[in-house]
């Protein structure tokens, strides 16, 4: 045994090293949040008083009101159809957009150009997006489609593009071996080693359409959301309730039927 | 058949990785290609159907040259050549079948291959192949079930039903057990030989490349240091080829000469 013993004392690393430094920024950000907290008016006081107003609210929504039936259900099927048309439209269209900004397969050029549609269409959300094309298109569920289609390619566009990216090399030389052209090397190389994720995600991409479609509407752009604002607006909140309850019951059959169909694709 | 010519290939990494190799293949024999690991050994064989681009030299299959050709002569080209990988490289998610008549891709439509609507001849064809490598029954299997020894003999049907004028076959037996590698090797071998063609074999293990080759290609470092018989390989040949070491336990018959 050695006199010298090693240190039996150990402590993490900091994540900032420089003691100094970290007490400087743990501070300034406590006194930000207080400040911010003050100006914001975010206070115990104001939760107090509104609380009454809340209670009173929720208690005019009971019970449902389903007097305004047909205007409920036009509205939940208007939102379901402008969520499959988007789904199609945009699970369709991201199978080219996800090759040009896929980097093992596109050029640069076309990769550049794909991967800044990409980031634009993800930076909006879907409620913006809304507004401009309502102003540009009009009101109804044709502003309303073009927005969930634009803001799903863009997510589906990346996500795919990154499954693409990821995929073995291997198999792809063993097709382009073969004298597949490009074409049949997508077909055979890269499709099958990507399907279940483009499946996956297209389920994904309805369910998320569907929850967009109800609030887009608040903006004018067709489906229920639209219903639902001018329900709020009147102060006719056991209406608001019948909607909200109609949208939870879709959501949720939604729900049941993606599990289903991922369950079965595993 | 096959004639390679002054071979030159620097990747953009600026790796020297072939040297001017020249090789000629006049007869249908079995090519074994041994070198370290980094010798050029890919490379090589990717540069004769071009999935690796040659930076210099010429290849010709018969009396087409492949190095020049471009887009879908390039792809008929390659038609004619069919490629056994290592680690198989069968697309996993697909089944046997499918696999097999992928090796027909440069023969028929997109939407016909998006279908799957191979011609009957083809599908009888891939059935009896499959049958030849004792793999009947398996067709409808996905590749990913399958077993090592089982994939590669897939992927030996897959080159072969390309009706190749030459395999090109990278390290077969890399991941296989002694007895499976034996195995895939003489199914190489007599596949080869029941076709009439030559197959050039990248392999590490120099025991087996010298039991089942009729020629032996020595690569150190991207050139090309010993051609000949498999019972010309002395210590000293695998010395020029992996460097020192004591190679007396590897050799096969070395006292024996000719065989």
């Amino acid at each position: 045994m050695s006199t010298t013993s090693a240190p039996t004392l150990w402590k993490r690393d900091h994540f900032i090293k420089n003691p100094l430094l970290r007490w400087i920024i743990i501070i300034s950000v406590l006194a930000y949040i207080i400040y911010a907290l003050n100006e914001m008016n975010f206070n115990l006081a104001r939760m107090k008083s509104g609380w009454p107003r809340a209670v009173d609210f929720f208690q005019r929504m009971f019970p449902p009101d389903y007097s305004r039936w047909t205007m409920i259900y036009k509205g939940v099927f208007e939102s379901l159809q402008m969520a499959i048309i988007a789904t199609t439209v945009s699970i369709l269209l991201a199978i080219p957009l996800s090759l040009a900004a896929a980097a093992n397969i596109s050029t640069k050029f076309v990769y550049v150009i794909a991967r800044a549609f990409i980031v634009m269409a993800r930076s909006f959300p879907p409620i913006l997006v809304a507004i401009m094309f309502v102003k540009a298109f009009g009101f109804g569920p044709f502003p309303g489609i073009l927005t969930l289609a634009f803001t799903a390619l863009g997510f589906m566009g990346k996500l795919l593009a990154e499954a693409i990216e990821n995929i073995d090399k291997g198999q792809v030389e063993a097709v382009r071996a073969t004298g597949a052209n490009w074409f049949k090397v997508q077909l055979f190389g890269v499709a099958p080693q990507v399907m279940p994720r483009y499946v996956g995600l297209s389920i994904y991409l309805l369910d998320i359409n569907l929850r967009a479609s109800t609030i887009i509407g608040i903006v004018g752009a067709g489906g229920i959301g639209g219903a639902l604002f001018n329900a709020f607006h009147r102060y006719e909140y056991d209406t608001a309730l019948a909607i909200l309850i109609a949208i939870i019951v879709i959501v949720l059959i939604m729900e049941f039927i993606s599990s289903k169909v991922r369950s079965r694709l595993q | 058949m096959l004639s390679v010519k002054n071979l030159d290939k620097t990747y953009p990494t600026g790796q020297h990785a072939l040297k001017g190799c020249s090789v000629d293949i006049d007869k249908a024999q079995i090519v074994s290609i041994f070198g370290p690991s980094g010798a050029g050994k890919s490379t090589f064989i990717r540069c004769i159907n071009r999935l690796v681009e040659p930076s210099g030299g010429e290849v010709y299959l018969d009396d087409l040259e492949i190095t020049g050709l471009k887009g879908s002569d390039l792809h008929k080209a390659r038609r004619q050549m069919g490629m056994i990988f290592q680690e198989y490289n069968l697309i996993e998610r697909l089944t046997v079948m499918e696999n097999v008549l992928s090796g027909r891709l440069g023969y028929v439509g997109f939407f016909k291959a998006m279908f799957r609507r191979f011609p009957q001849e083809t599908v009888d064809e891939a059935f009896s192949l499959l049958e030849r490598v004792g793999l009947k029954g398996y067709h409808n299997q996905r590749a990913d079930a399958l077993s090592g020894g089982q994939r590669q003999r897939v992927g030996i049907v897959r080159a072969l039903i390309q009706h190749p004028k030459i395999l090109l076959v990278d390290e077969p037996t890399s991941g296989l057990d002694p007895k499976t590698a034996m195995i895939i090797m003489k199914l190489i071998k007599e596949l080869a030989i029941e076709k009439g063609i030559p197959a050039i074999i990248n392999i590490h293990d120099v025991k087996l490349g010298q039991d089942y080759a009729d020629r032996i290609i020595g690569m150190a470092d991207g050139v090309i240091v010993f051609d000949g018989p498999p019972s010309k390989v002395t210590a000293e040949t695998l010395t020029m080829i992996y460097g020192e070491e004591d190679w007396s336990k590897t050799i096969r018959k070395v006292e024996d000469g000719e065989e």
